[in-house]
């Protein structure tokens, strides 16, 4: 295979967007990244959407968005893998150049959640609806319950989740797309609203419209376009039992555990190599389990990582310098390439205030449901 | 929910049938045509024992628009005598007094009302022993 890199980005202001559609939002990300690549035409686009069906009523959302980006006749693909939906976009881009059946490739990633869909029950559709659903079940719920045998396991405390927020606060308060650009305290996050027990308003990912997309091509192309280049170190995906309860454990996610010893391998990296990452932090607990997950410490120690700001932006492993799903927001099927282009800043120097010192190596961990697919990307500055 | 899909599931939801797999014993809830652990595709069907304890549970306080009016509520997940692991709705208890580890049966109750129709979907709910 070849080797493939990253040469443009593009990306919305993440929020809540009344005055544009999915398609507004999309064609804004996507010419953005055609623009900064600086390539004068594509030969394909994927398109990651968890649920365009359902939140406004729009499927056959490859060849829509292809028609207004003025892109037709190139082949383009909606991608869907719940949350994971923009990591998998990429992957698919990466194989089309790799393989080279395609030099320059966009992938993308766009949600419009706010149109008046029941969000919550759209976004449950990610779990097993006849057997979690059914019962009430919701996501903020089946993460709560995670949390609550964490807890139980490892004595986890909700101070140490809650520091999880507070630093993906302050990271979002230093990007100019994140949807919540303000810092919140300890206290804020611990009495805010309960929304599944233990966790609270301040512990979730909010509900927001959005769009990101990056142009990937080989490597001798990219040479054309960009002296900074970024190299696809790795892409790796994985899959878990889509019900949370057929698992034989709540608080190791297998998705994450073997994408990530496939990503590290096909990178020939160990986790001390990795600079800095973003991780799904729909919920303040997935972040304290994946950064366990992807071998970072010991199982049990995601809490107190987060407390001793071992993970800070002045931390041994930064995590979500972004501001995360958390403060960044989380339009769904965007939040995986929204990660590579954070991975793309950091890479190239362009993270201002956020800036990590000597990021060479990043990872992106995007998953969908309950951790029932994980995709792993890792990305080099050449 | 529609009404084809909820009938097919009444064995589940009404009688707690699970299938066991010839091949190596691994019991499955709901039945699979395909043994996740030994690959084989032969089950004999039987009705789980409906006591077992609380592994994990939250407290829905935000829900979907089909459970509005029913927040907040209860959620676990549940393993039974026959080592079967479920997400049920745990019913009749003062939401403070929950406990991982604690003993529960499993009962016949209403879940739902199917939207269009009205019609009354029921199914398990636990309760403590
Ligand atoms: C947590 C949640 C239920 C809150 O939604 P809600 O109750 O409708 O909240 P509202 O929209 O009424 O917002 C109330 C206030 O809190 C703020 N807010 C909402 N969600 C927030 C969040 N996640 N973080 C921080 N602030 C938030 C709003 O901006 C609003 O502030 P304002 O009063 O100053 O305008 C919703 O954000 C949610 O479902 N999040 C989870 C999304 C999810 O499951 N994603 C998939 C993960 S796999
Ligand atoms: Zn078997």
């Amino acid at each position: 295979m070849r080797e493939v890199a990253v040469i443009g980005t593009g990306m919305t202001q993440f929020g809540e967007l009344w005055g544009k559609s999915i398609k507004d939002i999309f064609v804004e990300a996507a010419s953005g990244a055609i623009k900064n690549a600086g390539v004068e035409h594509i030969d394909s686009m994927y398109v990651g959407s968890m649920s365009s069906g359902l939140f406004v009523g729009q499927e056959h959302l490859g060849a829509i968005l292809a028609d207004y980006l003025g892109q037709n006749p190139i082949p383009s693909t909606r991608v869907e893998s719940a949350c994971a939906s923009g990591g998998a976009a990429f992957r698919a881009a990466y194989f089309e150049v790799a393989s080279g059946a395609s030099d320059i490739v966009l992938a993308g990633g766009v949600e419009k959640m706010t149109d008046g869909a029941d969000v919550t029950d759209s976004l449950a559709t990610a779990a097993d609806q006849e057997y979690e659903v059914y019962q009430g079940v919701t996501f903020p719920g089946l993460y709560a319950m995670i949390a609550n045998s964490h807890m139980h396991e490892y004595g986890t405390t909700r101070e140490q989740l809650a520091a999880i927020a507070v630093k993906n606060h302050k990271n979002g308060a230093n990007n100019p797309n994140a949807q919540f650009r303000k810092p919140v305290s300890l206290e804020q996050v611990m009495n805010s609203t309960l929304v599944a027990d233990p966790l609270r308003l301040l512990d979730c990912s909010p509900v927001s419209d959005g769009g990101a997309a990056v142009i990937l091509c080989s490597m001798d192309v990219a040479k054309k376009f960009t002296d900074t280049i970024v190299k696809v170190k790795a892409t790796a995906q994985a899959s878990d039992t889509i019900a949370l309860h057929t698992r034989k454990s709540f608080t190791t996610l297998n998705s994450v555990t073997t994408a990530a010893e496939k990503a590290y391998k096909m990178a020939d990296v160990t986790p001390k190599d990795i600079n800095f990452a973003e991780v799904h932090d729909c919920f303040t607990i997935a972040e304290a389990v994946v950064y366990e997950d992807l071998g970072f410490c010991e199982k049990g120690c995601g809490g107190p990582a987060a407390e001793e700001g071992r993970t800070a932006l002045e931390g041994e492993t930064p995590l979500n310098t972004s501001g995360g799903l958390k403060s960044k927001g989380h339009p769904v099927g965007a939040t995986g390439i929204a990660q590579i282009i954070e991975l793309h800043e950091q890479l190239t120097g362009q993270a201002g205030k956020r800036q990590v010192k000597n990021a060479n190596i990043g990872l992106a961990q995007n998953m969908g449901g309950s951790g029932a697919s994980c995709v792993i990307n890792i990305l080099e500055a050449k | 929910m529609i009404s084809p899909r909820y009938h097919r599931e009444i064995p589940q939801r009404y009688r707690l049938e699970a299938g066991k797999c010839k091949g190596c014993g691994y019991v499955s809830f709901p039945p699979r045509l395909v043994c996740p652990e030994c690959g084989k595709n032969d089950f004999d069907l039987f009705k789980l024992d409906n006591e077992g304890k609380l592994l994990t549970y939250t407290i829905i306080r935000v829900g979907s628009d089909k459970f509005v009016g029913k927040t907040p509520f209860a959620v676990g997940i549940v393993e039974l005598k026959d080592g079967v692991k479920l997400t049920t709705q745990i019913a009749d208890v003062n939401l403070d007094e929950l406990k991982i580890g604690q003993q529960v049966k499993l009962v016949f109750r209403k879940i739902q009302d199917e939207g269009k129709s009205g019609l009354h979907c029921y199914g398990y709910k636990a309760i403590l022993i």
